[in-house]
C-alpha cells in the first residue's frame, strides 16, 4: 500500500507542477495578483507531495518490501541501516527522486524566504522553476518509476554495490544535488529576468546567494567524492578527470565565475547580459552532468544505471530547457541594455578576467569530456582524452587565473592602481618565492611541484595581505583587531575561500611527490618507505554485519618508535561476493600513511603502501572554500532584504 | 605516424575475452611485475600513467586490476629495462594498440580542434570583450532622465 502511495503522491506532485509551471506565469503576464498568489502554495504542495513520495520510498527500503523491483535491485535485509536508508538515493530511480525533492525544496524555500522579491519576479521564478519540475517528475513517472511492484515477492534483494556501501555515499550525491538544483534557482531568476525584461542591481543581490549557497554545496560534494575515491577505490589517486567528476566540475567553474559576475551586477549595474548567460550555462552544466551520469552515454566509473531510453528523455529535456533558454536569450537580452563604465585595471577588469579565465577552463575540460563521443560518432575515431590532456591543456589557464587571484581580490572598483595593489603584496611574493625555493632545496621536488607550491603560497599569503590591509594591520597595529571585527564577514568569506584555493594547490602539489612501493611481506617481515619502517604484523579473518574480512596488521616506525598501526582490509560481500579493498589511512595533517591489502600467498601478504604528502591539504582546501561562502553568505548584507526596485526605502 | 587505420588495433573478439577475464578480486598489483631499479620503475610509471587501459572505464594501466592493464605494464616495464627512452616505450605501444591507448590524444585531424580549445576560448573571449569595450566606448549612451533617477537611487542605496 505504502508504494502505492508513493506513486500517487508523485503523480500528484506532476500536476502540481504543471500547475505550478502555468498560474503563476500567466499572472505575472497579466498583473494578476491572485494568480501570482498561487506560486506559494503550489511550491509548498509540490514540497509536500515529493516528500511524501520520497518518505514511502525510504519505508519501501528501511523495511526491505520486497515487492518494490528497485529495493529488490538495490537493497538486502542484512544490510546496515543507515544504508538502506542512504541506498534509497544509491541508485538511478532514487537518486533522480531526490534531485527532484531537492528542487521542490529549493521551489519552497523561493516561496518561503522571498518575501521581499517584487511579486511579479517571484511568480515567475516559482513559475520556471515548475517548469523544470514537470520535466524531471515526468522523467520519473515515465522511465523511472522507483514504485514499480514485482508479484511474487522475491525472498531478498539483491544487495547494494558493496562500493557503495559507505558513510561517503550518504551525503555525497546530497551534497551534490543541492549544488546542481541552486543552480536550478539561480537558472529561474535568470529566465524570468528575461521574461521581465530587466536585470538590475536587486536581481544581483538576490541570485547572489543562491549562486553562493548552490557554490558551496557543490565545493562539499566535489570535495567529498574526491576523497571518498581515495579511500575507497584504493589507488591513492583523488581526482581521475573522469566525465562524471568533470560533469561535477563543469557546473562548479560556470557557478565560480556566476558568483564573480553577480558581485558586479550588484555592486556596479553591469555585466548584467554576460551574468545572465552564466546563470543559464551553469544549470545547462548540472543538467549535462545529470545526463552525463545517468545516461551512461559515457563509460565511466560511475554509470551504474546504463538505460538509452532514458538517456534519450533526458536529452530531449536538456535539449527543452537549453536551446528554449538560449533562444529566450537571444530573443530579450538585447532589451537589457549595458550600462557602466570601467577601467580595465579595476575589481570590475579583474572580475571579467577571472571569468574569462574560468569559461576558458570550463570549456577545456567540456570539450575534453564530450570529445571522444564526437569523435566517435562523426568519424568513427576511438580516442582517449584523460588526466595528461586535462593537465597540460587547463594549466596554462589555470596558472595566470591564480596569479592574478590575489591582485584582482585587492583590487578598488571603477579605477584601480596596479603598481599600488603589487606594492601592498610584495611580502606575499616574496614569502612564497621562499615557499617556493625551500621546496626546491629541501626535496628537489620536479618543475610542477614546486610551482604548484609556490602558487599556493602566494594564494594563502596574498589573502592574508588582503585582510591584512584591509584592517590596518601594518599601519594601525593597535586598532587591528576592532577592525578585524569590524570587517564584512564577505571580506572574511572571499579572502577565506582564495586562501583555501591555496590549501587545496597544495595538497595537489604534495600529491605530485607522493611516493608508494608494492611488497610481499611474511608476518614479522618490514619494508622501507619515505623514511618510515613498515612491518607486516600478520593477517587475520574478520567478520562484519555483511561482508567477511581478511585484516592485516601494518605497524609503521619511525626511528624505532610506532607511528600507528594500519589494518587495511579485503571484504567479500556475502550477498554477491563481490570483493572490496579497503584502505587504511593514518594522517598527521602533513602526510598521510595508506595502506593496502593485496592477495596472500600463503602467509604472505602482497601490500601496496604510500607516503602522500600534504593529501589531507586537498580536502581541507575543498572544505574551507565551502566554509569561506558561507561565511560571506551570512554576511548582514545578504541576509536583509534586497531593496525594492522602485521607491522602497531599505532598512539600513 | 601514419593515420589510425595503418595500425593494428586489438580484434573485437580479443577486447571481449579480455572483459571476461576481468579479475572478480580487487588486486593491488604484483610486486614481481615491478622493476626492482626504482629510478626505471618510476619512469615505467610515468610512462603508463599516460596509457590507458582499453577495457577499464577511462583507467590508466597504474591503476587498473584487468589482465589487460597488467599485460601492458609489464611490456612498458619491457621496454623501459631494454633501454627505450620514453618516447619510444609510448611509440611502441601506440603502434600496436592505436590512439586509443594514449590518454593524451595525438595531435591530428581529429584532435586539432581539442587541442586548440584552450587558444580558442581564451582568443573568443578576449575578442568578444575587446569588440564590446570598442562599441560602448565609441557611443556611451546618454542617461536618460530615468536612468539618472535610478542611479541616484541606487546610490543612495548603495550607501545605506
Amino acid at each position: 500500500m505504502i508504494p502505492e502511495l508513493g506513486h500517487f503522491a508523485l503523480a500528484l506532485a506532476c500536476v502540481l507542477a504543471i500547475a505550478q509551471s502555468v498560474l503563476p506565469v500567466v499572472g505575472a503576464a497579466r498583473r494578476d495578483a491572485r494568480l501570482m498568489g498561487t506560486a506559494v502554495p503550489f511550491a509548498l504542495g509540490q514540497l509536500v507531495a515529493v516528500g511524501a513520495a520520497f518518505l514511502c520510498l525510504v519505508w519501501a527500503y528501511v523495511v526491505n518490501d520486497t515487492t518494490v523491483v528497485n529495493v529488490v535491485a538495490n537493497s538486502h535485509s542484512a544490510k546496515p541501516l543507515i544504508y538502506k536508508i542512504s541506498g534509497t538515493w544509491g541508485n538511478h530511480e532514487g537518486s533522480m527522486l531526490l534531485w527532484v525533492l531537492i528542487l521542490s525544496f529549493c521551489g519552497a524555500a523561493v516561496a518561503l524566504f522571498g518575501r521581499a522579491l517584487p511579486t511579479a519576479l517571484k511568480a515567475r521564478v516559482i513559475g520556471v522553476l515548475g517548469w523544470i519540475a514537470v520535466g524531471f517528475l515526468l522523467f520519473i513517472l515515465f522511465t523511472s518509476n522507483p514504485f514499480t511492484r514485482v508479484w511474487p515477492p522475491v525472498p531478498d534483494g539483491r544487495g547494494l554495490n558493496p562500493v557503495l556501501q559507505d558513510p561517503g555515499l550518504a551525503m555525497h550525491p546530497p551534497t551534490l544535488y543541492f549544488g546542481y538544483v541552486g543552480y536550478a534557482v539561480t537558472f529561474a531568476f535568470a529566465i524570468a529576468a528575461l521574461l521581465e525584461g530587466r536585470v538590475d542591481a536587486a536581481w544581483g543581490r538576490w541570485v547572489r546567494p543562491w549562486a553562493l549557497g548552490a557554490w558551496c554545496f557543490l565545493s562539499v560534494g566535489i570535495t567529498m567524492g574526491s576523497w571518498w575515491a581515495y579511500y575507497e577505490l584504493g589507488w591513492g589517486g583523488y581526482w581521475f578527470w573522469d566525465p562524471v567528476e568533470n560533469a561535477s566540475l563543469l557546473p562548479w567553474l560556470a557557478g565560480t565565475a556566476l558568483l564573480h559576475s553577480a558581485i558586479v551586477v550588484e555592486k556596479r549595474d553591469t555585466l548584467k547580459v554576460w551574468s545572465v548567460l552564466l546563470a543559464i550555462l551553469a544549470f545547462a552544466m548540472s543538467l549535462l552532468g545529470t545526463f552525463l551520469v545517468r545516461s551512461g552515454v559515457l563509460n565511466s566509473v560511475h554509470a551504474f544505471a546504463n538505460d538509452p531510453a532514458r538517456g534519450v528523455f533526458i536529452l530531449a529535456l536538456l535539449m527543452v530547457y537549453v536551446a528554449g533558454a538560449f533562444a529566450l536569450f537571444a530573443w530579450r537580452a538585447p532589451r537589457l541594455a549595458p550600462t557602466g563604465i570601467f577601467a580595465p585595471i579595476s575589481r570590475e577588469g579583474a572580475l571579467v578576467l577571472n571569468n574569462l579565465l574560468i569559461c576558458s577552463i570550463a570549456a577545456v575540460v567540456l570539450a575534453g569530456t564530450l570529445w571522444p563521443m564526437f569523435a566517435d560518432i562523426l568519424t568513427g575515431a576511438r580516442i582517449s582524452v584523460g588526466p595528461p590532456f586535462f593537465n597540460s591543456a587547463t594549466a596554462p589557464l589555470a596558472i595566470p587565473l591564480v596569479i592574478a587571484m590575489p591582485i584582482g581580490a585587492m583590487m578598488p572598483w571603477k579605477r584601480a592602481d596596479l603598481w599600488a595593489v603589487l606594492q601592498r603584496l610584495w611580502w606575499a611574493a616574496v614569502a612564497a618565492l621562499a615557499i617556493g625555493f625551500v621546496t626546491l632545496a629541501v626535496a628537489g621536488y620536479p618543475v610542477w611541484p614546486v610551482l604548484g607550491m609556490t602558487l599556493a603560497a602566494w594564494l594563502i599569503f596574498g589573502a592574508a595581505a588582503d585582510i591584512a590591509d584591509r584592517i590596518a594591520l601594518f599601519r594601525r597595529p593597535g586598532q587591528a583587531f576592532r577592525r578585524a571585527l569590524a570587517l564584512p564577514r564577505a571580506a572574511w568569506g572571499a579572502a577565506i575561500a582564495h586562501g583555501a584555493i591555496g590549501i587545496s594547490l597544495a595538497g595537489i602539489s604534495g600529491m605530485g611527490v607522493a611516493t608508494d612501493t608494492l611488497v610481499q611481506l611474511q608476518a614479522g617481515q618490514s619494508t622501507r618507505l619515505a623514511g618510515y619502517e613498515w612491518r607486516m604484523d600478520g593477517v587475520s579473518d574478520v567478520t562484519g554485519p555483511n561482508y567477511r574480512a581478511r585484516r592485516a596488521t601494518v605497524t609503521v616506525l619511525k626511528d624505532g618508535s610506532v607511528v600507528t598501526v594500519l589494518t587495511p582490509e579485503r571484504r567479500t560481500f556475502i550477498v554477491d561476493g563481490q570483493t572490496t579493498a579497503e584502505a587504511a589511512i593514518h594522517t598527521n595533517a602533513l602526510r598521510d600513511l595508506y595502506a593496502v591489502l593485496g592477495e596472500e600467498r600463503g602467509t604472505a601478504a602482497v601490500l601496496r603502501l604510500h607516503h602522500n604528502p600534504f593529501a589531507p591539504w586537498i580536502w581541507f582546501g575543498g572544505l574551507a572554500m565551502a566554509f569561506g561562502g558561507m561565511l560571506s553568505l551570512s554576511d548582514r548584507r545578504m541576509r536583509v532584504a534586497a531593496p525594492a526596485p522602485k521607491g522602497a526605502t531599505v532598512p539600513a | 605516424m601514419g593515420g589510425v587505420s595503418g595500425r593494428a588495433n586489438p580484434s573485437p573478439v580479443l577486447l571481449l575475452l579480455l572483459v571476461l577475464t576481468f579479475p572478480a578480486l580487487a588486486a593491488v598489483g604484483r610486486p614481481e611485475d615491478r622493476l626492482a631499479d626504482p629510478v626505471l620503475e618510476s619512469r615505467a610509471e610515468t610512462i603508463g600513467r599516460e596509457l590507458r587501459c582499453m577495457v577499464c572505464q577511462n583507467q590508466s594501466i597504474e591503476d587498473s586490476d584487468a589482465d589487460l592493464a597488467r599485460d601492458l605494464r609489464r611490456l612498458v616495464r619491457e621496454r623501459v629495462a631494454a633501454g627505450d627512452s620514453d618516447a619510444a616505450v609510448v611509440d611502441f605501444i601506440h603502434d600496436r594498440y592505436g590512439d586509443y591507448v594514449l590518454l593524451k590524444p595525438p595531435f591530428n585531424a581529429v584532435t586539432a580542434l581539442l587541442w586548440a580549445m584552450p587558444i580558442i576560448a581564451l582568443g573568443g573571449g578576449l575578442i568578444a570583450i575587446f569588440a564590446r569595450r570598442r562599441r560602448s566606448a565609441a557611443e556611451p549612451a546618454p542617461l536618460t532622465e530615468a536612468e539618472r533617477r535610478r542611479l541616484a537611487e541606487l546610490e543612495r542605496d548603495g550607501a545605506a
